[in-house]
């Protein structure tokens, strides 16, 4: 059951980054040389529908959120070090999959590359687990937490900065 | 606004506010049905995949490893989500018509040339850095930048600011401006 739920929803997830075009390389590299704006058009989009959706369902009490911890040096060199590869492949892990699928056959050299680079984190995992994962552990915090406000305030800011943003994007033809 | 699924694009607002509502759905229905929420990600799926090739070459390895023993070699609904991407993209592509063979995409030829090698190796090492940098940062664009974001995580936020620095000034030291075919 678990495997079909997650068929059915990765199936209409990549029905829409394909529709989108947020698949291609064109529109990822664009992005990150500040030339199109489609990818965080989507990708601000769909979070920002997200949080209004998840946290009124938390409020509600239908749902459990399930945070990843705060770990500042891992996401720190870690986030930086999946820009770097990201730019070069022109790929996220999501991405590659559905590229590969409308036909852009180098994406399979990506996808090879993140399961080699999978395996090479698996081996020094180990030597990570009291270093760089422990520096700076704040452990499965939330912005309202972090800034003792409520929920609410956080999420029309960023929806107000997310409409802003389009604004300028659509203004400037990015 | 035309949302026909015989269209070869959709806008990315349209295709971006379904995904959130999509991601609703999907933590509403697997809290009901599985019990546990199961919100959107990708790259872990990627250990688990690397894990039953290596458990081929020698199960004891993959057994006394502790990053493939915290995250469980098994198909679970993430694996399956995965390649469920690749069949919505599939089908996506060929009811708009957009389905493209591509071997070197056009920045990329601008760049260092037609040659498919050159690339292959160039996708090959950006994916080892790439999947590398997520798995510690615990999370990719999908789990850190959607999923974090939708719960106003601390670490999604602090992740995708670091993975769109990073990928910024690197694109900007690999392709240059990018010239002029960055458009389709």
């Amino acid at each position: 059951m678990e495997q079909i739920i997650g068929l059915i929803t990765g199936i209409i997830f990549g029905f829409l980054l394909q529709k989108g075009e947020v698949l291609r390389f064109e529109r990822q590299v664009g992005f990150m040389l500040l030339k199109d704006m489609t990818i965080i058009k989507f990708m601000l989009t769909a979070v920002i529908v997200g949080m209004i959706g998840i946290y009124t369902c938390h409020s509600l009490g239908l749902i459990a959120l399930s945070v990843k911890a705060t770990q500042v040096a891992a996401i720190v060199i870690g986030g930086l070090l999946f820009g770097i590869g990201w730019a070069i492949a022109g790929y996220c892990p999501g991405t590659s999959v559905g590229a590969l699928a409308e036909g852009r056959i180098h994406a399979i050299w990506a996808i090879l590359g993140m399961l080699v680079g999978a395996a090479a984190y698996a081996e020094i995992y180990p030597y990570l687990e009291n270093s760089v994962l422990s520096w700076g552990s704040y452990g499965k915090i939330t912005l309202p937490q972090l800034l003792g406000v409520p929920a609410w305030p956080i999420i029309v800011a960023f929806a107000a900065f997310g409409v802003g943003f389009f604004v300028w994007a659509e203004k400037k033809g990015l | 606004m035309n949302i026909s699924f015989f269209a070869s694009r959709w806008s990315p607002y349209i295709a971006g506010a379904f995904v959130g509502v999509l991601a609703v759905l999907s933590v509403l229905v697997t809290t009901v049905i599985l019990d546990k929420p199961k919100y959107i990600g990708a790259s872990t799926t990627f250990v688990r995949a690397v894990g039953f090739v290596e458990q081929v070459v020698s199960s004891e390895h993959v057994a006394e490893n502790a990053y493939f023993m915290s995250k469980k070699i098994k198909v679970d609904w993430q694996m399956l989500f995965v390649v469920g991407i690749f069949a919505g993209s599939l089908i996506s592509s060929r009811m708009g018509k957009t389905a493209k063979i591509e071997m070197v995409p056009p920045i990329w030829r601008e760049r260092f040339g037609p040659s498919i090698v050159v690339r292959g190796v160039g996708a090959f090492i950006g994916g080892i850095i790439l999947m590398f940098g997520a798995r510690m940062a615990g999370g990719c664009p999908s789990g850190h930048g959607m999923s974090g974001n939708m719960q106003l995580a601390v670490s999604g936020l602090l992740a995708l600011g670091f993975f769109l620095l990073g990928a910024i000034i690197t694109a900007r030291i690999v392709y240059g401006s990018g010239g002029r075919s960055w458009n389709k």
